[in-house]
């Protein structure tokens, strides 16, 4: 029997999307069971949200003062002592997972497989490497337990209409003190968030500054999309990091990415290839970001960004 | 005073086009340029600053790898470090392994604290620095972008999706690093003959009495799946007129 225990992540009391989209993943396993944890000072809205994705069994609470934010040294070993009941323990591999999960493996003496982008059986998953370069199969016995990471951007949110029952559970477990969270500050532009956006323009280099950035923000702002850029227009300080799509970045699927003075280097790629529809705006005809576009426009990003803004009307 | 522990992975440069062999049995890596994983080379400048302002006595780097990672070795001790710690093992090992190894070189160097690239730019994996962490039962600050000591503790902001987010943790720590954290330096000539004289220890890996077994079996090499080429659209009225169409804009 296949149990799965999907850690939610949520902030400010709502429940993040990867959430579905790994309960969307777990329910391409066969036969599985699935329950939804939901570490928190007061889970109530989030646990409630939870409850309603399609295939959710079980949502259990775990309410703790402790909870307040995701520490992953304290939320790792009341996970540990929920994953008894379990045989796969998923989590998003966004930075909450990626920064929980491994510790939670690694309490319970297993090995993890991170960045599952496509199920092949219940034991058996592919995963990139590489910065996206491979794609492998990864294949871990069942006798042991499963943790695992999963690709958001590979999987579709699992839809609502769902109506799980909602426990509350309190594991005995020591919590540690050393690591105390100080804060958080949260670029409020008021824009999309950009791993979640359907809509994103993204900036490269080619800007040439953060002043010349704006031009970005603009169009962002005309479409409703978020803002993105390349790694190179991180390092050169136009944009900030959180900013960054591609494999040392965020990892996106919007329904529109534009990308405008971005060559394509693979890195970036690997962050954008499940975009339904990608849009590349660069003066070199030969930057590899055309072998990837569904609509190519070689040209001056400074010349074509006002012509955009101004038919976009 | 306290000692920091860096581990250095050897891995494909960054720069190289990386190639799925035909049989999908792994990638191409003879011949090609093998360098300190970028995550890994940021951790140990950041080690050498703390050091160049007093918060250290000594930077130690380790590798786990073939006899050849010795190379990433003499690099990092031509970048500042004071010697250098080979775990020799011929085959690849997971992060799990890795981590329990590095609790070894832990109990014996008994380090402050211990830098690591967030992420292997091979594997991708992203878990060695938080399974140490784990199994030593110490605090984990991953995707460090500043880094700001203070006695026994440290104040490290983290690069996390919704933007900053600073946590304070006891020391020792293990702490992983984002890019941002600093640019490395680079290696001076003079300092690469200095480094042929710095101590350079090896380990065998079967001597550390380590479960190293592997957990998973990694088969099926194949390049990503190509999105099919698109095509040039002549001016920005072509471009909107095909956005409209496909129903992406109204």
């Amino acid at each position: 029997m296949i149990k799965i225990l999907v850690i939610a992540e949520h902030a400010g009391g709502k429940l993040n999307p990867s959430t579905a989209k790994c309960v969307s993943c777990a329910s391409q396993i066969e036969g599985a069971e699935i329950d939804v944890a939901v570490l928190a000072a007061d889970a109530g809205e989030v646990a409630a949200r939870a409850a309603e994705l399609a295939g959710v069994k079980r949502v259990i609470k775990v309410e703790h003062g402790a909870n307040a934010e995701p520490i992953a040294a304290i939320q790792a070993p009341q996970i540990v002592a929920l994953a008894n009941d379990y045989t796969h323990v998923l989590g998003p591999s966004t930075t909450f997972g990626k920064d929980l999960m491994p510790r939670v493996a690694a309490l319970l003496g297993v090995g993890q497989v991170s960045d599952i982008m496509a199920v092949e059986a219940p034991y058996r998953f592919r995963r990139p490497v590489y910065a996206g370069n491979a794609i492998v199969t990864v294949e871990a016995a069942s006798d042991r337990k499963l943790v695992a990471t999963v690709r958001t951007a590979s999987f579709q949110a699992a839809s609502t209409g769902g109506n799980a029952e909602i426990q509350t559970v309190q594991p005995s477990v020591e919590l540690p003190t050393h690591t105390r969270f100080v804060s958080r500050s949260a670029a409020a532009t008021g824009r999309p968030d950009l791993q979640t956006a359907t809509r994103v323009v993204s900036g490269g280099r080619a800007l040439g500054s953060a002043e010349q950035f704006k031009l970005i923000y603009s169009l962002a702002d005309k479409l409703g999309a978020a803002v993105g850029a390349s790694r190179a227009a991180v390092d050169a300080g136009y944009a900030a990091n959180d900013l960054q799509v591609g494999q040392t970045g965020k990892i996106i699927a919007p329904e529109l990415y534009i990308a405008v003075g971005i060559s394509g280097a693979i890195q970036h790629l690997t962050g954008i290839k499940d975009a339904r529809t990608i849009v590349a705006i660069n003066k070199d005809s030969e930057a590899p970001i055309f072998e990837v576009a569904d609509l190519g426009l070689v040209g001056d990003l400074f010349e074509i960004l006002p012509e955009l803004e101004r038919q976009l009307g | 005073m306290s000692k920091i522990l860096v581990g250095l992975k050897r891995v494909v440069d960054y720069n190289v086009r990386v190639r799925v062999k035909p049989d999908g049995s792994g990638v191409v890596t003879e011949g090609v340029k093998m360098s300190i994983n970028p995550f890994d080379e940021i951790a140990l400048e950041e080690a050498l600053r703390i050091k160049e302002k007093g918060g250290a006595s000594e930077v130690i780097v380790a590798a786990i790898g073939p006899q050849d990672a010795q190379q990433q070795l003499r690099t990092g001790l031509a970048m500042g470090a004071d010697r250098a710690i080979l775990v020799q093992a011929d085959q690849p090992i997971e992060p799990l392994a890795v981590a329990r190894v590095f609790l070894k070189l832990i109990e014996k160097e008994s380090p402050e604290i211990v830098l690591l690239g967030k992420q292997g730019i091979d594997d991708d994996n992203n878990q060695t620095g938080q399974m140490l962490a784990a199994l030593w039962n110490r605090p984990q600050a991953t995707f460090a972008s500043k880094i700001e000591l203070a006695g026994n503790t440290a104040k490290v902001t983290r690069e996390v999706d919704a933007g900053l987010e600073t946590i304070e943790i006891d020391l020792p720590a293990v702490i992983t690093t984002d890019l941002r954290l600093n640019e490395p330096r680079y290696v001076k000539l003079p300092e690469i003959m200095k480094a042929k004289k710095k101590p350079l220890e090896t380990l065998l890996l079967a001597d550390l009495g380590v479960d190293v077994a592997a957990q998973f079996k990694v088969s099926n090499y194949a390049p990503p799946p190509a999105r099919q080429k698109g095509i040039i659209v002549k001016d920005v009225g072509e471009l909107v007129a095909a956005l409209k169409q496909k129903g992406l804009i109204q």
